[in-house]
């Protein structure tokens, strides 16, 4: 793994009585895409803050390539900060904006304006240097923002929620171009979202943070599959949760008893670190599978004992989503279970009707156990 | 909505008829007599003839009095200067303190404006006069080194009717016309423009000058503006406060209606002012477009 460049050691910011940031521990790496995600008022921005050097912990420091910076006001930090509001300089053009950084470091004339119109073209605005911030559109102003935090050559590039001003559309194009950018330029990235799809599609690792207080670290990928908690599993897309107790937890297989539901759900793994007292299986909309009820024999998917891992339901609600469509289907508990179905060819041959009997059904691999 | 609103022509004819009665019957008549009487002269002693001439504009700007339209051209930009650089840091202070203690920062630059005139600057004089409180303060410093070193007696400082008593008061009088269009101006200004300036590695002075006063240049402008025209026209504070030499042209055009009894050569004198004022204006129109709105 490449070398630490940022460390939160404890850090936490309280105003007044509220505590906005919470002990919080965190490393990011050189050349990591790195993602905050939270929902409104976890803190996010505040940590972001400090970092960038415009509030100070309240306790614990901040470390950058090893220097304790808790005493290095924000125009001597090697970090630079893409506005939430891009703040872009409203009064002076845009190669005036994205040269300001160099004019302050005493760039000389030649070499400053080589690199704001590389900078410029960076961020495809190449020939329009001239241009009043007034005269571009929101994405226009935000490139120029981001121009003007990358011809510095920071250490590391914050970016506060930089694609939630721009509409589906833009946002989608920005995302990919984000990505490229960063991979073009190798300078540590790290992006602040509350949007779940953004911090997936474009982080190389996401720490999601919820009341100031960080829940998980880990890659997108182990985010979705592996949460580590309730909170991780219901934040990050879509998620059955069935609250049970561990009735067998074996080295090879475990089973979850829950009231919710008429059958055990098998597990083809043990559970480590449960410690007796409830657990919840949590089971994506897209694992399950949904199959037509003829007869009274349940499905099974070959990896789970017969009487598991398959419930009867019926069901209630349908949106059809283009690319997929989801299912509430109400199982005999009275539980509303979410179930997602790619819509693999253009006539559905297996037509699943509003109050049909249905059969639920997953594999052995797919319900991930949480302890908290 | 807006649209509907307009078509109620009666309404609008309700609301504003009275208001423009009263305003063409008790400012624009009196300022069209005083206009005609600057082109007349005194026939007998209370009779005023409209001839037409020109000739009191003429003396207006005889050496004698433009110099003390220059003078007092001259203590109105000194006093707006003052403000400017007083007020500045002022606002400023006022827009970075905590939302509680901005309350009470605005009402403490707003009492002024809720005590008379006359009462402030006579408590002017009560502080600059040779027994006030500025001297006592003085002499009892005074006396406390005679105790280690003989001093001789106290010598009162002559800091009444003088120019520096009227610029002082003229400050002191117009500094809330000056902090409040500069507040207003600086509490605008978003922030997050700040600490962009601050985290491309600009320290607090190159933000100031190179961010929050061009930003701020419409408040400036209008808050000097809004100082320099009243303080231009300034009458009561150079009269009490100012020496045999202060006296500004508000004092000239008031001997004309009063001691010297001639009302066209104070009417002359006061449109002259006027229309000094409305360059001023005119200036800062320009000015102010050719500033572009302070937008994020
Ligand atoms: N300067 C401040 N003074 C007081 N409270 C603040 C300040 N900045 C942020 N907060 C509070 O801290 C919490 C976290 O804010 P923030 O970091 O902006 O959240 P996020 O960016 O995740 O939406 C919020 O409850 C917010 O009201
Ligand atoms: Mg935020």
């Amino acid at each position: 793994m490449s070398k630490p460049i940022i460390t939160f050691e404890n850090v936490s910011k309280r105003f007044g009585k509220m505590t906005a940031v919470d002990d919080v521990s965190l490393t990011i790496h050189e050349g990591e895409f790195f993602s905050l995600l939270g929902p409104s008022g976890c803190g996010k921005t505040t940590l972001l803050r400090m970092l960038a050097g415009f509030e100070t912990p309240t306790e614990g420091r901040i470390l950058i390539d090893g220097q304790d910076i808790s005493n290095t006001p924000p125009n001597r930090r090697p970090v630079n900060m893409v506005f939430q509001s891009y703040a872009v300089f409203p009064h002076i053009s845009v190669a005036d904006n994205v040269a300001y950084g160099l004019v302050v470091d005493k760039v000389a004339k030649a070499e400053r304006d080589r690199r704001v119109e590389e900078a410029l073209e960076l961020v495809q605005l190449g020939g329009l240097g001239h241009r009043k911030p007034d005269q571009l559109s929101g994405g226009q102003r935000q490139r120029v923002a981001l121009a003007r935090a990358l011809v510095k050559r920071p250490r590391v590039l914050l970016l506060d929620e930089p694609l939630s001003a721009l509409d589906a559309k833009l946002r989608e194009q920005m995302r990919t171009e984000l990505c490229t950018l960063q991979e073009k330029v190798g300078i540590t990235f790290i992006m602040v979202t509350h949007d779940q799809d953004e911090a997936l599609a474009l982080a190389t690792r996401c720490a999601v943070m919820s009341r100031g207080v960080l829940q998980q670290v880990a890659t997108p990928n182990d985010l979705y599959e592996f949460p580590a908690s309730r909170f991780v599993a219901d934040f990050i897309g879509s998620v059955n949760l069935f609250e049970g107790v561990l009735a067998v937890d074996e080295p090879s297989h475990a089973v979850i008893r829950s009231p919710d539901l008429p059958v055990d759900i098998f597990l083809d793994h043990g559970v480590t670190g449960a410690r007796g007292g409830a657990v919840w299986a949590a089971i994506r909309p897209e694992k399950i599978e949904l199959h037509k009820k003829d007869g009274d024999a349940a499905p099974n998917l070959g990896d789970a004992p017969k009487g598991t891992n398959a419930v009867a339901g019926v069901i209630k609600h349908e949106a059809y989503l283009g690319g997929s469509s989801t299912y509430e289907v109400e199982i005999a508990s009275g539980r509303r279970v979410k179930v997602q179905r790619s819509n693999l060819t253009r006539w559905d041959q297996e037509d699943f009707k509003l109050g049909e009997t249905v059969w639920l059904c997953w594999h052995a691999c797919s319900p991930a156990v949480l302890l908290s | 909505m807006e649209q509907s609103w307009k078509q109620a022509k009666a309404v609008f004819a309700a609301a504003l008829g009275p208001p423009l009665v009263w305003l063409a019957l008790f400012f624009l008549a009196p300022l069209a007599i005083v206009w005609a009487y600057s082109f007349g002269h005194n026939d007998g002693l209370t009779e005023i003839a409209i001839s037409g001439t020109f000739g009191n504009y003429a003396r207006a700007i005889e050496p004698l009095y433009l110099k003390i339209f220059l003078k007092s051209a001259w203590v109105a930009a000194l006093t707006t200067g003052l403000c400017l650089a007083v007020g500045f840091p002022v606002a400023l202070a006022i827009t970075f303190a905590s939302d509680k203690a901005k309350t009470w920062l605005l009402l403490l630059i707003m009492l002024p404006f809720w005590t008379n005139l006359l009462i402030r600057t006579y408590a002017l004089i009560a502080v600059l006069r040779t027994e006030g409180y500025v001297n006592q303060g003085f002499e009892w410093l005074w006396n406390l080194a005679s105790v280690f070193a003989p001093l001789g007696d106290f010598q009162p400082l002559q800091l009444l009717h003088n120019n520096f008593a009227v610029i002082l008061g003229l400050v002191y009088v117009h500094l809330p016309f000056m902090v409040l269009p500069l507040y207003s101006a600086l509490d605008r200004l978003d922030k997050s423009l700040l600490e962009a300036s601050l985290d491309l590695g600009a320290g607090h002075l190159r933000t100031l000058f190179k961010v929050v006063v061009p930003l701020a240049l419409p408040g400036i402008a209008s808050g000097i503006l809004i100082t320099f025209i009243p303080a231009l026209g300034a009458y009561l504070t150079p009269d009490l406060l100012g020496g045999p030499d202060s006296q500004m042209i508000a004092n000239v055009i008031e001997r004309q209606f009063k001691r010297a009894n001639d009302w066209p050569f104070g009417a002359a004198m006061s449109f002259v002012l006027m229309y000094l004022t409305f360059i001023a204006i005119a200036i800062q129109a320009l000015l102010a477009k050719k500033t572009p709105e302070a937008r994020g």
